[in-house]
């Protein structure tokens, strides 16, 4: 079962209503007790960087996700800025995020782009493959996703890209460490492409402790 | 290849969808959140809906409206009207809006922007600006659906907008409103000219050359419609229509 994470930010709504749309079965809740149920997580995030870690901390999800991230090795995938506080920081803000994937969330240098408009990036872009992944089967590459956003997260290691996006340089769109996905485009808004990617999320393996 | 975005606008009036012409002559278009449905059906780019009783009516924004919209809305949805407060776009933004546009508040006090823009991030703030032409050349702000002038300069505020953190501009010309002859191509430059902001126009598209010639001058664009995409055929019937993939490949190149 899919546990989202109704922590007061992010289309919550929306992707619980992708789940029923597609008979996935999950459970919405900002409660420990209701989500350690699920055996794999959606991390929504809409906004700024400090302001979401300041919420998940308040909520007392920060040691409950931890638990259940790095100890019992369940799923998780980060959608926008649920994905940037994977990382350990952000240009953004002063607030640590958890650090699962290893990175730095980064404003887009606007110099490399040919014309206007700069920042934020926003709208439909297409993707390019780095490596397979379950998640990312029977995606149509050229229609892409929906982006809204002026921060990018810049991984570690280029093995953590699952693909990129081009907007002036190619930046990681999708990664994934381990049992931890991260998103900087929003599926819940992103038609078939959207439900297909919360489908491949729903099905994928789960990792053996 | 980032895309540019062809976006229905759908207005709000007495809880259905209404069509304009030049902000007058409301014509009952609809329900809004079938509407949404069919639009979701026909995987429409971005949405923008914009209540336009609020200010009028010195209301807040309807946030039941709002939060059905945002459950049922599988594009990204942008909302406005009657939004007057930080604590208003927080809570439309919570309710599942990608973003929220602002208006006659931000036209009166500027500043509201760097505030909302700091609670939500700037990727979320719009503002979107009711435009006229002057008798005598330039443009000017009107607010209240088009009846009050302000006496503002577009080009001036969009700058400042910018400044401020807004995250997109959408200007709506008043003249061309339900017109259906093109878009003002000039106005249109003065205002990309201005900014290096993403741009939405809305206001007199009739046919999809007139999104054609509005991408060719300007690639990466928000290009919105009202009556383009609720009417059809030469006595304006209802019907919510939209370009297909096929469509979209004869206004640019799709990657």
């Amino acid at each position: 079962m899919v546990g989202i994470i109704n922590y007061g930010s992010g289309n919550v709504h929306a992707i619980a209503n992708l789940h029923n749309r597609a008979n996935i079965p999950y459970v919405i809740s900002d409660s420990p007790d209701d989500l350690s149920q699920a055996d794999r997580f959606i991390l929504p995030g809409v906004g700024a960087y400090d302001e979401t870690m300041k919420m998940i901390r308040s909520k007392g999800l920060f040691d409950f996700l931890n638990d259940e991230i790095q100890m019992k090795k369940k799923l998780i995938v980060g959608v926008c800025v649920g994905m940037q506080i994977l990382g350990n920081k952000s240009e953004e803000g002063m607030e640590t995020g958890f650090g699962w994937i290893k990175g730095t969330v980064r404003k887009f240098e606007t110099k490399n782009l040919k014309y206007k408009p700069y920042l934020p990036h926003l709208g439909w872009n297409n993707l390019f493959e780095n490596r397979q992944s379950q998640l990312f089967q029977d995606i149509d590459l050229d229609q892409g996703f929906y982006f809204l956003h002026s921060y990018y997260f810049d991984c570690d290691s280029k093995e953590d890209v699952i693909a990129y996006t081009d907007y002036g340089e190619k930046f990681a769109c999708i990664i994934n460490y381990e049992n931890v996905y991260g998103v900087q485009f929003h599926p819940e808004k992103s038609h078939s492409n959207g439900i297909k990617l919360f489908q491949n999320f729903a099905t994928l393996p789960t990792l053996k402790i | 290849m980032l895309r540019p975005r062809i976006i229905p606008c759908l207005l709000i009036h007495n809880k259905g969808l209404v069509k304009t012409m030049k902000f007058n002559q409301n014509k009952y278009v609809g329900d809004p959140i079938n509407a949404v449905r069919i639009f979701n059906e026909k995987e429409v780019d971005e949405l923008i809906v914009l209540d336009i009783d609020a200010t009028v009516e010195g209301r807040g924004p309807n946030f039941e409206i709002i939060k059905n919209l945002a459950i049922e809305c599988r594009m990204p949805l942008c909302y406005g009207g009657g939004v007057s407060s930080v604590s208003d776009a927080i809570k439309i933004i919570n309710l599942g809006a990608e973003k929220v546009a602002l208006s006659s508040a931000v036209i009166e006090n500027p500043k509201l922007v760097s505030d909302i823009a700091k609670a939500v991030g700037s990727q979320s703030v719009v503002v979107v600006l009711d435009v006229k032409k002057k008798l005598f050349g330039g443009y000017e702000i009107y607010t209240k659906n088009g009846k009050k002038a302000t006496g503002k300069d577009p080009i001036t505020l969009t700058k400042q907008y910018e400044i401020l953190g807004a995250g997109e501009i959408v200007i709506n010309s008043i003249d061309n409103d339900g017109v259906m002859k093109g878009y003002d191509l000039t106005l249109c430059k003065k205002i990309r000219e201005a900014t290096t902001l993403p741009l939405t126009f809305l206001g007199g598209a009739g046919k999809l050359e007139d999104l054609k010639d509005l991408i060719q001058s300007f690639n990466v664009i928000g290009a919105a419609a009202g009556s383009l995409f609720v009417f059809k055929g030469v006595y304006n019937a209802v019907l919510i229509n939209y370009p297909t993939r096929e469509d979209k490949n004869r206004l640019y190149k799709y990657e």
